[in-house]
């Protein structure tokens, strides 16, 4: 069914507040920082023009942003935040705590690098270092995603098999500060979409069984002393809600694909089929990418890329299925593993290829950091070592840095 | 306002805290706790920070609570039950939600002293100044005890802890105890008091008062620690009752009312202030507490005791006059 779609003209903050209006979810709270700001500014209007129910809980750092949103989703609330960098960076105990109290939480994350020193401009440092922290991490390479994520984040994070909060990643200014004609859905199809939030039920200590929400009438203890004899297991509950993940993405993905036209995986593919060589990365860079794979499939290069939507869950086997019978693949980081080897995305990569017999050659790329920006002529420079590599079948340096001063 | 609280009520009333729990014998977070919820109208969910009363209350698969309880970190209490009220009061606005239900929900944070004068101060602070609809209960029993008694902002002067030991240069903790809630009335929030358990019926007044206002309320209740202050079991009652008679913690409320916050002496405090011969001198609390007993052994230490009594006077008559009796 067709559905009659909205074209709005939006920058990515915009397409995340927009969708978050749409939702309307009952607690929103969160603190300004740069790239995030508009975000929290534009949902402050809806909630004054009173367009949502929403109670904005305009906390005093991102650390309450994130505690409140704990309280009020284990009050059964809908609860989205939004942040960056220092502010993301501000709520890392807290996002340990929201992901194994297992509450649906939401939270846009406008990607900026991490002080110090101090920068405001795009790249991954600050969602690599959440990556281990039980939260699924869903990258957009535009904002027209940045939208259509930010409705499908509710559907994946409340599906009983998963219950795991999700962050939605979109380049901070690269995004967030662009300018994007957004294809909008009309606000009941959203709801529609999202339905209402419904419980799982767990045995509480008095030995009934009770929804998973603070009520009265049920009580339940969350968030209780929990030491060896119970914690390893609790820990694999969060281990195999997120093994279930990787379906629910692309089941969600899909359902979304017949309201709007727009379908979503875990990984998106861009002339790979015959490809020899490839580049495999996060977010917008994949989006600028795609035209340089297209003038050098105009020269005969057969060249493709592969961009992961979904960094947690990982998706290994898609990557591997993808990738296997390529000759060389470049693996683009935006982000530094000090004193790792290479970058955190070239390292799961390249990890996932170990036990297959025959694999391609795998070179890392960090590029970007602090906003160091990456047109086509750099990301041309990648494909051109690329090629050189599949020529020599050698890779000389196996990690190396894009646009930055010797 | 509702009728006042009688002791009748408080005693048919079942306790909401369990028996079972693994707080040590003589605590009185468990006290203030059980008198606490005594003064509950109805549905109540709680919050937790970190500390002896959490650790204590939940050790997994066990819990002592009769009532939904959350707890998500040390320093975040005041937020997490921002985030609880908002929601509530979200779900009220159109009717919908699994909270819809409830014509009221009492809504209390609880934290010790850590919890509230140091690490969560932030937090605390700004709930307030956001004026959310709850009350926030301080058990205050002057230390980090869950970590093994480390000082805090709330640790009094001269008191040990193992990060102020009494050593041969430095006799204990070197400055005052921060006044938390004189800090917290001068938010203009609705209702703020101290609270003593050995007065169990004024503790429970202001508990069912916190929880009427509109708004945020904060109850600061000393909370004596046998293993912390250094003191057997059954002298829990005594000591907290002391800390009220020697004027260390006099008993009052602070109501904002048209723009001035309105101090009231509570009636063991107010005995004290009309009959001045009434009060206690502080040794009398202080040679109670192996805490302090370095002020005594092995040589009478007159001077830092008269230290400390100087410290209670000045407080004393800060409060005397904020209530209009002096
Ligand atoms: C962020 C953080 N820092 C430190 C700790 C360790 N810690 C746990 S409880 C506690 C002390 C609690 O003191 P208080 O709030 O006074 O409560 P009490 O245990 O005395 O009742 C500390 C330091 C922690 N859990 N989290
Ligand atoms: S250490 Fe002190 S506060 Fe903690 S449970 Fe024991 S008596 Fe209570
Ligand atoms: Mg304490």
């Amino acid at each position: 069914m067709e559905i009659k779609q909205i074209l709005m003209g939006l920058n990515g903050d915009e397409a995340v507040a927009y969708a978050i209006k749409q939702v309307d979810p009952d607690v929103v709270a969160a603190y300004p920082i740069t790239p995030q700001t508009i975000i929290v500014e534009r949902f402050s209007e809806y909630v004054a023009d009173g367009e949502v129910h929403t109670e904005f809980i305009s906390v005093e750092s991102e650390h309450s942003a994130l505690s409140a949103c704990v309280g009020a989703a284990a009050a059964g609330a809908r609860a989205f935040t939004a942040t960056a960098a220092n502010g993301l960076a501000l709520m890392w105990e807290i996002l340990y705590i929201a992901a194994s109290c297992r509450l649906p939480i939401v939270m846009a994350i406008v990607n900026r690098a991490l002080s110090g020193p101090i920068n405001i401009h795009c790249d991954h440092s600050d969602a690599m270092g959440a990556r281990d922290s039980g939260w699924i991490q869903i990258f957009c390479e535009n904002s027209q995603e940045a939208y259509d994520s930010t409705i499908q984040a509710w559907r994946i994070a409340e599906h009983p098999d998963v219950q795991l909060p999700v962050m939605v990643c979109l380049d901070g200014f690269v995004l967030s500060h662009t300018l994007e004609n957004v294809m909008t859905l009309p606000d009941e199809v959203v709801k529609k979409f999202i339905g209402e939030r419904k419980f799982v039920t767990i045995k509480n200590h008095f030995g009934k069984e009770v929804p998973f929400i603070l009520d009265p009438e049920n009580p339940i203890t969350i968030g209780p002393l929990d030491l060896y004899d119970f914690y390893f297991e609790h820990k694999m509950q969060q281990i195999h809600a997120m093994e279930n993940a990787p379906r629910v993405i692309e089941e969600v993905g899909k359902e979304y694909g017949k309201i709007s036209g727009r379908t979503y995986g875990l990984v998106h593919p861009y002339k790979l089929e015959d490809a020899e060589i490839a580049i495999i990365g996060l977010g917008s860079t994949m989006g600028t990418a795609k035209i340089v794979v297209d003038r050098l499939r105009e020269k005969g290069v057969k060249a493709g890329l592969l961009r992961i939507r979904s960094f947690r869950p990982f998706p290994a086997q898609q990557i591997i299925e993808h990738l296997k019978d390529k000759k060389v693949i470049g693996v683009l980081d935006r982000a530094a593993s000090f004193g790792a080897y290479g970058g955190p995305l070239f390292n799961e990569v390249r990890n996932a290829f170990y036990d297959q017999d025959i694999k391609p050659l795998i070179s890392n790329y960090i590029y970007g950091l602090g906003g160091r920006d990456m047109p086509p002529q750099r990301l041309m420079i990648i494909f051109e070592d690329l090629q050189k590599i599949m020529e020599t079948k050698r890779i000389e340096k196996t990690v190396k840095y894009i646009g930055v001063r010797e | 306002m509702a009728e006042k609280l009688t002791l009748k009520d408080i005693a048919k009333k079942p306790d909401l805290l369990m028996s079972g729990h693994r707080l040590c014998a003589g605590c009185a977070a468990g006290t203030i706790v059980r008198l606490a919820l005594k003064a509950t109208r109805g549905p109540v969910i709680l919050a937790n920070a970190t500390g002896c009363l959490e650790v204590a209350t939940t050790i997994f698969p066990y819990s002592s609570w009769k009532v939904p309880w959350i707890h998500n970190a040390f320093e975040n209490v005041a937020a997490t039950a921002s985030g609880i009220e908002a929601a509530f009061r979200a779900m009220k606005k159109v009717n919908k939600g699994p909270l819809a239900k409830y014509e009221h929900i009492d809504v209390i944070a609880f934290a010790g002293d850590g919890g509230t004068y140091d690490i969560g101060f932030q937090a605390l602070s700004g709930a307030l100044e956001r004026g959310h609809d709850f009350l926030y209960i301080l058990y205050d029993n002057e230390a980090y005890m869950n970590t093994g008694i480390q000082r805090s902002g709330g640790t009094p002067r001269f008191a040990w802890t193992t990060t102020s030991p009494a050593g041969k240069v430095i006799p204990g903790k070197r400055k005052w105890k921060k006044p938390i809630a004189r800090v917290v009335a001068e938010h203009e929030i609705p209702y703020v008091a101290t609270a003593s358990i050995a007065y169990p019926m004024d503790f429970v007044r202001k508990v069912r008062k916190g929880l009427e206002v509109e708004g945020p309320a904060f109850i600061h209740v000393l909370s004596p620690c046998t293993r912390g202050w250094r003191y057997p079991p059954e002298k829990t009652i005594k000591i907290a009752k002391l800390a009220v008679e020697t004027c260390f913690l006099p008993l009052w409320e602070a109501e904002f009312k048209d723009g001035e916050i309105v101090y009231t002496l509570s009636a063991p405090s107010e005995r004290i202030a009309r009959k001045p011969e009434l009060k206690k001198p502080i040794e009398e609390y202080l040679k109670l507490q192996g805490r302090f007993s370095h002020l005594f052994r092995p040589k009478k230490r007159d001077d830092l005791i008269s230290e400390i009594q100087q410290w209670v006077d000045y407080e004393w008559r800060l409060i005397l006059k904020r209530c209009g009796k002096l």
